[in-house]
C-alpha cells in the first residue's frame, strides 16, 4: 500500500482473466477529467476567453505595426458612451471617451490573465516547495521557514504592493505591468505554503509514510511518490484559487488607481471605471456588464477546471 | 502543548521586531518623500518639520518610533500633524473595523461551512450545484462589484437598507455581506474539497458500517478533519477582515482602519505606516498561533514536539 495511485498501473489480470491495459496514473486522470462535463465546459470557456484576449492583443499589435491607431486607445467620432450596436460593429458599446469596449475588454483580458498566470506559477513553484520542506523536515527548519512566511504575511500585502509599485514609476507601460505581475506574484505564494505545510504535517504521521520510511525509502521518493499524490488535490485547488485571487487583487489595485497605467486597461480598471460612471439617472450598464462578465466567466471556468482536476487526480477516486 | 505555546509567545516579540524592521526599511527605501506635497513651504519650516519627525536621523527614528509604538504612546501623523496615530487615528477606527469584521467572518464561517458540507454530502446533486454556484459568485467578482450590486438592489431599488454610514445595526448588514462574500466562498470550496477527500477514508466507512446516523458521520467524524485546510486559511483571513477592507469601507462610508492602510502607503506617512503595520502584525501573529493550536486540537495526529 505504498502508493494508492498505482492501483491500476501495470498489466494486472482481472478477476475474469482479462488483461487490463497498462495506463499511467496521469493518463487515467486525464480520462477521468474528460468525463467531467462541467470541467470540460469550464476549459472550453477558458480557452475561448484566452484565445479572444490573445486575438484582441494581436489585432492591436498588428494595427500598431501597420501604423494605424490601436482600437483599444483610439477615440471614435461621435457622441459617447454609445450602447452596444451591431451596425457599426460595436457589440460592447463605447466608453465615455469613445473607445471601443470590445477592444478594451479583450486587451484588458490579457493583462488580467497575465496577472493570474504569474501568481499561479509563483505560488506553485515557491509555495509548494516551501510548505513541503517546512512541513516534512520539521523542527528548526519548519520554525525558521514559517517565521519567514509569518513576517511576509505580517506586512499588509497592500503596503507591499504599493511600495513595490512605486519603485517602478517610469513612463514605460510594460515596466509598470511587469511590476504589477511581480508585486502580486510575490505576495501570492504564502497561502499555498501554509496550506501545503498543514497537509504535510498531517501526512507525515500517516501510516503509509511511516511504513515507507521504515522500509528505508529515500526522502525524495517519499515526498514525490508517496506524498505528492495526496497533496495534488490541495495544491490544485489552492492554485486554481490563486489565479482568481490574483485577478481580484489586480482589480482591487485598479479600484485604488494603482492598476495598469491608462490608456492600457484590465478587467479591474474597466469595472472600477464603470463604477465611477454608474449613477441612478443614466445607467451605462454596458460599461460594467461586459468586463465583469468576462471576469466572472474566466474565474468560473478556472474554478470548474480546478475542481475537475482535483477529482481526476485524486488517487482515491474510482 | 503549553511548552509549545510559550515558545511561540517568546517568538512573538522578535517576529514583530522583524516585521517592524522590514516595514521601516521598505518605507525608507521607497521613492517619494512624505513632505513632498509642501514644496511651497519656506525651507526653515520644512527643515523644522523634517526634524520633528526625525526624518533626517534614520537610526534614531527607527528606535524612537519603535519605542513610541511599543509603549502605545504613538507619535503624530505627518499628513495630519495634529493627530496622534495611536490615540486619534487607530484607537477610534479599530473597533469599527473589528465589529464589522466579526460580523462578516462569523457569517462567512457559518455560511461557508454549511454550504461546503451540504454540497459534499451529496456530490453532483442540485444542492451541491446551487451551493457551489453561490460560492462561485463570491469568488468570481471583485468586492466592489458585489457591493455595488448589493447597494443597487437593497438600497436604491428596494429601499430596505441605508446606503452607508455607521452606528445603526441596519448599516452593518450590507458591508458585512460584501465583506463576507469572498471568505464564505473560499471556505465553502475548501470544506467541500476537504470533505470529499475525507469521506472516502476507511474510518468514515467504519463509522457508516457501525450504523451511525449520516449527520453524526458528516459533522462529528468527517468535518473535523475536512476543516484542517480552512484553519490554515482562517488566520490570515481573520487578520485581513478585522483590519477592514479599504474598498468596502470606502463604498459604504465606514470610518474604519482600512483607509489608513492604503492612505498611509500612498502618502508615505511614515508614522501611520508603522502603526498600521504593527496593528496588522499583532493580530496576524496572534491568529496564526491560535490556528496552530487549533490544528493540534482538531487533528490529534499533529504533534508539536
Amino acid at each position: 500500500m505504498t502508493d494508492p495511485s498505482r492501483g491500476n498501473a501495470g498489466a494486472a489480470p482481472g478477476p475474469a482473466g482479462l488483461v487490463r491495459p497498462a495506463l499511467s496514473p496521469t493518463r487515467l486522470a486525464l480520462r477521468r477529467f474528460r468525463r467531467n462535463r462541467l470541467a470540460l465546459a469550464g476549459l472550453v470557456v477558458l480557452v475561448a476567453i484566452v484565445a479572444a484576449a490573445i486575438g484582441g492583443f494581436v489585432q492591436d499589435r498588428l494595427a500598431a505595426w501597420r501604423g494605424e491607431p490601436e482600437p483599444y486607445r483610439t477615440s471614435l467620432p461621435g457622441i459617447h458612451p454609445q450602447p452596444p450596436s451591431l451596425v457599426p460593429f460595436r457589440p460592447f458599446g463605447t466608453d465615455p471617451l469613445g473607445r471601443d469596449m470590445l477592444a478594451r475588454t479583450l486587451v484588458g483580458g490579457c493583462v488580467s490573465l497575465g496577472v493570474g498566470l504569474a501568481a499561479a506559477i509563483v505560488s506553485v513553484l515557491v509555495g509548494t516547495v516551501w510548505g513541503l520542506v517546512a512541513g516534512y523536515v520539521g523542527r528548526g527548519v519548519d520554525t525558521v521557514m514559517m517565521r519567514v512566511v509569518d513576517v511576509l504575511y505580517g506586512l499588509p500585502y497592500i503596503l507591499l504592493v504599493i511600495l513595490l509599485l512605486v519603485l517602478f514609476t517610469q513612463q514605460y507601460a510594460w515596466v509598470r505591468v511587469t511590476a504589477l505581475f511581480l508585486a502580486i506574484g510575490g505576495v501570492s505564494w504564502l497561502t499555498m505554503a501554509r496550506v501545503v505545510r498543514g497537509q504535510v504535517l498531517a501526512l507525515r504521521e500517516a501510516e503509509f509514510i511511516q511504513a515507507a520510511r521504515a522500509m528505508g525509502t529515500r526522502t525524495g521518493r517519499i515526498i514525490f511518490r508517496e506524498m505528492m499524490p495526496n497533496l495534488a488535490g490541495t495544491i490544485l485547488v489552492c492554485a486554481t484559487l490563486t489565479v482568481p485571487m490574483a485577478i481580484l487583487q489586480e482589480s482591487f489595485l485598479s479600484f485604488l488607481g494603482l492598476g495598469v497605467p491608462p490608456p492600457l486597461a484590465s478587467w479591474g480598471t474597466l469595472a472600477s471605471d464603470a463604477m465611477g460612471a454608474l449613477n441612478p439617472v443614466q445607467a451605462y450598464w454596458w460599461l460594467m456588464v461586459f468586463p465583469c462578465a468576462f471576469l466572472g466567466a474566466t474565474l468560473l471556468g478556472l474554478n470548474f477546471v480546478g475542481d475537475g482536476l482535483r477529482d481526476a487526480f485524486d488517487p482515491r477516486a474510482r | 502543548m503549553l511548552h509549545y505555546i510559550l515558545k511561540r509567545l517568546l517568538y512573538f516579540i522578535p517576529t514583530l521586531l522583524i516585521i517592524y524592521t522590514v516595514a521601516f526599511l521598505m518605507m525608507r527605501a521607497a521613492p517619494g518623500s512624505p513632505f513632498a506635497q509642501e514644496k511651497d513651504l519656506p525651507p526653515e519650516v520644512l527643515q523644522a518639520r523634517i526634524e520633528k519627525y526625525y526624518a533626517d536621523r534614520p537610526v534614531y527614528q527607527y528606535f524612537r518610533y519603535a519605542w513610541d509604538l511599543a509603549t502605545l504612546r504613538g507619535m503624530n501623523s505627518i499628513r495630519y500633524p495634529d493627530r496622534n496615530v495611536v490615540r486619534d487615528i487607530l484607537v477610534p477606527a479599530f473597533p469599527v473595523s473589528l465589529s464589522l469584521g466579526i460580523c462578516a467572518l462569523s457569517l462567512a464561517l457559518v455560511v461557508g461551512t454549511a454550504a461546503g458540507v451540504v454540497s459534499a454530502a451529496r456530490p453532483r446533486s442540485l444542492a451541491d450545484y446551487s451551493a457551489m454556484a453561490g460560492a462561485l459568485v463570491g469568488v468570481s467578482q471583485p468586492s466592489f462589484v458585489i457591493a455595488a450590486v448589493l447597494l443597487a438592489v437593497f438600497s436604491f431599488w428596494l429601499r430596505w437598507l441605508p446606503v452607508g454610514g455607521w452606528g445603526r445595526p441596519s448599516q452593518l448588514i450590507l458591508p458585512a455581506l460584501a465583506l463576507a462574500a469572498l471568505p464564505a466562498a473560499y471556505i465553502a470550496r475548501l470544506v467541500r474539497a476537504g470533505m470529499l477527500e475525507v469521506l472516502s477514508a476507511d474510518y468514515i466507512r467504519t463509522a457508516r458500517a457501525k450504523g451511525l446516523r449520516e449527520r453524526t458521520v458528516l459533522l462529528d467524524h468527517a468535518l473535523r478533519n475536512a476543516w484542517l485546510p480552512v484553519l490554515g486559511y482562517l488566520g490570515p483571513a481573520a487578520a485581513a477582515v478585522f483590519t477592514g477592507s479599504f474598498v468596502v469601507e470606502k463604498i459604504f462610508a465606514i470610518p474604519g482602519v482600512g483607509q489608513h492602510f492604503v492612505d498611509s502607503a500612498l502618502h508615505r506617512d511614515h508614522p501611520l505606516i508603522l502603526a498600521t503595520v504593527l496593528l496588522y502584525a499583532v493580530l496576524l501573529v496572534a491568529f496564526n498561533l491560535l490556528v496552530d493550536v487549533a490544528y493540534a486540537w482538531f487533528d490529534p495526529r499533529i504533534r508539536y514536539d
